[in-house]
């Protein structure tokens, strides 16, 4: 228990030992702790970071998934809408046409019938005249009685 | 166990008993200096081993304790001492694996390594008696072992405060404070003056005084028969909070000391 000379060979034991654990164990052992905190730290950042970017690519896809429907349904309901409005329109076109058809038919009809009624009164007329005429060659004047025969002939 | 013939008292005489060569002041406590060193080597050459393969990567089990410890010591260095400074973390380092694994020595029941070194002794021819061989296997229940420890840390505190300071500003420091009047420097010099010499001393005396009681503890219930398997379990596991807790001490109390060394106030 006495104080001696082991304090002499004791302190020699410890400088040795901590200029030992200075050059030799301390740098490395703390260089090789501070590069893997780096490391981590840099990993764990790149994490987060990557994290961040597929939160930010998951929304960008929702967002675009929802403009995508919105579009489909847009393009959808204009399809629709023009289908709709063709049908209407070549039915309307057919309807015109037909009237059109329908009415030209008539008109030529009414033309055809006019035309023969115009024939038929000119003839008359004629035959009318001509029948009068053979009638009344023998006692009337045909010049002096023109007037009349027109005004038949726009009777009939 | 009381051994053949000896008394408790002789039996307790015996395991406080250093292994001595040598007469005087020169004597050497041989059982010391060889636990001491062992110890001192084992913790450089295992730590060691993790230095030199030590890399970023995956670390191994044993790297990752050793990181484990370094970063520990490194933080307390940190949080204590600011500044740069090559030595005082791995001094810190040294202080704390060194004298955790000398108080480690404590947990060793015993009887065993002075009765294996007794017989081994009587056996080789050194001494006649076995009784005659002395073994005491925890270096810090030796006041040399302490002492050098604190006074080493007390060098330091010196030189620190030199560097630091200058040898004007140490001085000052030293008869300036706490009372910045001329007419009380020597009160100062006499206050200044135990308050540096009671640092060595109190780490020295603290770490002896905590393993001696203990190490005493473990003696005597050594002698109490059967019971002592139960009462030694339990002073064991007291005793590993001991161990741990003055080796922390030790490492903490030095690094502070050496920030208030490097440190204006």
């Amino acid at each position: 228990m006495d104080i001696n000379a082991t304090i002499i060979g004791q302190t020699i034991a410890f400088a040795v030992f901590v200029w030992f654990c200075m050059k030799f164990v301390w740098p490395p052992i703390i260089k090789a702790i501070e590069e893997r905190q780096k490391k981590i730290a840099d990993g764990l950042s790149a994490g987060e970071r990557a994290q961040k970017d597929l939160e930010k690519a998951q929304e960008d896809i929702a967002e675009q998934l929802k403009e995508a429907k919105q579009q489909a349904a847009e393009i959808i309901e204009q399809a629709k809408k023009r289908g709709a409005k063709i049908v209407e329109d070549e039915t309307q076109r057919g309807h015109e046409e037909r009237e059109k058809i329908v009415a030209s038919g008539h008109e030529e009809v009414e033309a055809e019938r006019h035309r023969a009624r115009e024939e038929l009164r000119k003839q008359v007329a004629v035959l009318a005249v001509t029948g009068a005429q053979k009638i009344i060659e023998r006692e009337i004047d045909e010049n002096a009685h023109r007037d009349i025969v027109e005004k038949l002939v726009a009777e009939l | 166990m009381v051994s053949g013939e000896q008394t408790p008292t002789q039996y307790i005489k015996h395991h406080l008993q250093n292994w001595t060569v040598g007469e005087g002041f020169w004597a050497v406590n041989v059982d010391t200096i060889f636990w001491s060193v062992l110890l001192g080597v084992l913790f450089l050459w295992s730590f060691r081993r993790v230095a030199k393969k030590s890399s970023a990567g995956v670390p191994g089990k044993w790297q990752c304790f050793v990181e484990m410890v370094v970063e520990f010591v490194d933080n307390s260095v940190k949080e204590s001492f600011h500044g740069k400074d090559k030595l005082i973390a791995p001094l810190a380092l040294t202080i704390f694996v060194w004298i955790f694994l000398m108080n480690l020595m404590d947990l060793i029941p015993v009887d065993w390594l002075p009765t294996a070194a007794m017989y081994t002794g009587y056996w080789l021819g050194f001494v006649n008696d076995p009784h005659d061989v002395y073994f005491k296997v925890v270096p810090t229940t030796d006041l040399n072992t302490t002492f050098a420890l604190s006074l080493s840390v007390f060098a330091l505190i010196i030189i620190y405060s030199i560097k630091y300071k200058g040898i004007k500003g140490f001085a000052k420091e030293m008869t300036f404070t706490p009372f910045n009047h001329w007419a009380l420097v020597p009160v100062n010099f006499v206050l200044e003056s135990i308050t540096l010499l009671a640092k060595p001393a109190s780490l020295a005396l603290r770490l002896f005084g905590n393993l001696y009681a203990g190490e005493l503890i473990f003696i005597l219930i050594a002698m109490m028969g059967l019971f002592q398997l139960p009462a030694h379990f339990i002073w064991a596991a007291f005793h590993i909070i001991v161990i741990t807790l003055q080796a922390f001490i030790f490492m903490m109390l030095t690094i502070v000391y050496l920030s208030m060394a490097s440190s204006e106030h």
